[in-house]
């Protein structure tokens, strides 16, 4: 079953087609990768799955209903989390915090309600606080549940924000970059954090240029080049794709 | 968190050993410029929730503060006695309006204070919704260009308008009876009751705003503060959030207006002037932004000095000054509750980068 199918997406941004007739799907339960040198087209692509920006074409649905045009809060309502390439962590905010804000969607209480301290807010504050210390364990940060989160080293602050998203208990994960500026030991751990996110029911499309890191981690791959899809695979299969060969060789990118 | 309630009870004690000082040194006429700085302080702990935490700023919270005074002294002045019809009396009755004896002996008709209270908070409320809708589109200072122009508007028409007694203002504002024996007027012998309602007001509105930013809500608004996008993608409806937050610190700042303006018996349109917005953002500035706390202690001191006269013809210039130093030498505010972190770097030798 598809979760989430993409069809005949484009966008300009005035001389630039930065994507043109993308088509692919994303079945339930898979890891998904999208790769292409710089400049492709793939942070642009989540931006228009998760309502960031709108297509010039084209449709995006999202667990059986198109979720074009609709904002982006309202596309995380249906159960849509993101990571972004430029690490966007709440400033101000501790690391624990941070993720907490991820369980809103899970949570109800109002203005008037959390006001007034209502028992319910505070019962609901308990379970939220439960599942953010879980996910702190689950990511290895519990020691660093106070510290804000913007001082944190670069590889911490990624896994934040991976933490972040799954607070919020998403059908789907889309992850920009994840690795990127990670070394290698932090990579490594990103993946298998990543794989075992996967066993919590949580289907994945992932940005990534760390070749190993996907080929490691995906069940399918898409290529783009220019904005456009030039292959679509099985991991092992992508890796022998002429046409993806020679994207990757004549750009001197991998 | 037993914690969030602590400080609470130790400004308690911090009002009530203010007013045994004045007590025993026989300076009680100080409890009235304390008594109108708590209404200050009103405004300034809602307006702390929107420009520190939320990072919404409003140069034009004097207008709304203006706009709760003057509705509920119009009210309550109004005298309505003259067509008294059958239709005044059974609103008289059901205790819309009240009867009164003006200063001159007559007899007055007006709209009971407690209704004209409510009508007065829900306009300004009503009235933050309809600017702030569009409004709160813009970010920076965009924003602090629309909400100056809202204020200005305000200030133009109360200082305008006749029947709002244009330079005059209103005058002869009765007292607001909120409980039997307990009245929001200047009266020299109510001086310890009124100091004592206006700190309590303050104190429960502190208890609200601290439940607040310590819960989802709260978060959300900091995190709208921090990356709007990233809030988005969390699910959080940032445009509704910016709203409400707007809202709120606009009916925080009219039930301000209203009181203060019952207890000094009048307002006049100095309260709806700009210098009177950039004084409330400057004390959120010095207060430390997002610090209640902060931003409360610095409204008591510095809506006191003012109020005594200490900063003298310059009293404006002063505001405008702390304004300009800490978006010069602090933009995230004086007394930022990382600040006490900071300057332990310092000490350390690793405060190089101060953000
Ligand atoms: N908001 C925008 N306005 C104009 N051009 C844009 C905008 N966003 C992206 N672009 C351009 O669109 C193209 C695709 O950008 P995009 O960020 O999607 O690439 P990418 O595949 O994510 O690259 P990278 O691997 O470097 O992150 C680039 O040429 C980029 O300069
Ligand atoms: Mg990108």
């Amino acid at each position: 079953m598809k979760l989430l199918s993409v069809r005949g997406v484009s966008k300009r941004f005035g001389g630039l087609q930065a994507l043109e007739d993308v088509s692919f799907d994303v079945p339930q339960g898979a890891i998904k990768a999208l790769i292409g040198p710089n400049g492709a087209g793939k942070t642009t692509l989540f931006n228009l799955i998760s309502g960031f920006l709108r297509p010039d074409q084209g449709s995006v649905v999202f667990g059986g209903t198109e979720v074009l045009g609709l904002a982006p809060h309202q596309i995380a309502a249906r159960g849509m989390a993101r990571t972004f390439q430029q690490i966007r962590l709440f400033p101000r905010m501790t690391v624990l915090e941070n993720i907490l804000v991820g369980r809103h969607l899970h949570s109800r209480g109002g203005f008037l309600a959390c006001m007034l301290n209502l028992p319910f807010t505070r019962k609901e504050e308990r379970g939220i606080r439960e599942t953010g210390s879980e996910i702190l364990d689950f990511l290895g940060l519990s020691g660093q549940a106070d510290a804000e989160a913007v001082h944190l080293p670069y590889g911490q602050q990624r896994m934040v924000e991976l933490g972040r998203a799954l607070a919020c208990e998403p059908r789907i994960l889309l992850l920009d970059e994840p690795a990127a500026g990670l070394n290698i030991r932090e990579t490594a751990e990103m993946g298998r954090l990543i794989s075992r996110i996967r066993g919590r029911n949580v289907t994945v499309l992932l940005v990534e240029h760390d070749m190993s890191l996907v080929m490691d981690i995906s069940d399918d791959i898409v290529v783009l080049s220019y904005g456009q899809k030039i292959a679509e695979d099985k991991a092992h299969a992508i890796q022998k794709d002429p046409e993806v060969i020679r994207v990757y060789l004549g750009e001197g990118d991998a | 968190m037993r914690g969030r309630y602590l400080p609470v009870a130790a400004f308690a004690g911090l009002i009530v050993a203010i007013q045994m000082a004045t007590h025993f040194t026989g300076s009680g006429y100080h409890l009235t410029q304390l008594t109108m700085s708590a209404y200050y302080s009103l405004l300034a702990i809602g307006l702390c929730l929107l420009v520190g935490y939320a990072g919404q700023i409003s140069l034009g919270h004097a207008g709304f503060f203006a706009i709760g005074g003057y509705i509920t002294a119009l009210l309550t002045t109004h005298d309505l006695s003259s067509r008294a019809g059958g239709a005044s009396r059974w609103l008289a009755k059901a205790g819309i309006l009240s009867f009164r004896i003006d200063l001159y002996g007559g007899e007055l008709l007006t709209v009971h204070p407690w209704v004209a209270c409510l009508v007065a908070v829900l306009a300004t409320v009503g009235i933050a919704y309809a600017v702030g809708g569009p409004v709160l589109k813009l970010k920076g200072h965009y924003l602090a260009m629309a909400t100056l122009g809202f204020g200005v508007i305000i200030y133009r028409i109360v200082l305008g308008t006749e029947f709002l007694g244009a330079a005059d203002g209103i005058s002869e504002v009765p007292p607001f009876a909120i409980l039997p024996g307990l009245e929001v007027s200047g009266k020299a012998a109510l001086r310890v009751p009124n100091y004592y309602l206006a700190w309590g007001l303050v104190i429960a509105g502190m208890v609200l705003l601290l439940n607040l930013i310590h819960s989802r809500e709260g978060r959300a608004l900091s995190s709208i503060h921090g990356a709007e996008d990233a809030a988005e993608a969390m699910g959080i409806p940032t445009a509704r959030y910016k709203l409400s937050a707007f809202a709120l610190s606009a009916a925080f700042a009219g039930l301000a207006g209203v009181l203060l303006t019952h207890y000094n018996g009048g307002i006049g349109p100095s309260e709806a002037s700009v210098m009177k917005s950039v004084r409330y953002v400057a004390i959120v500035a010095i207060g430390g932004m997002a610090n209640l706390w902060g931003t409360l202690l610095m409204s008591l001191l510095l809506n006191y000095l003012s109020l005594r006269g200490y900063f003298g013809t310059y009293d404006d210039a002063v505001f405008g000054a702390i304004l300009i130093l800490i978006m010069l030498f602090a933009p995230g505010g004086l007394l930022r509750r990382d600040l006490l972190e900071e300057v332990r770097d310092v000490f350390r030798g690793n405060g190089e980068k101060a953000s």
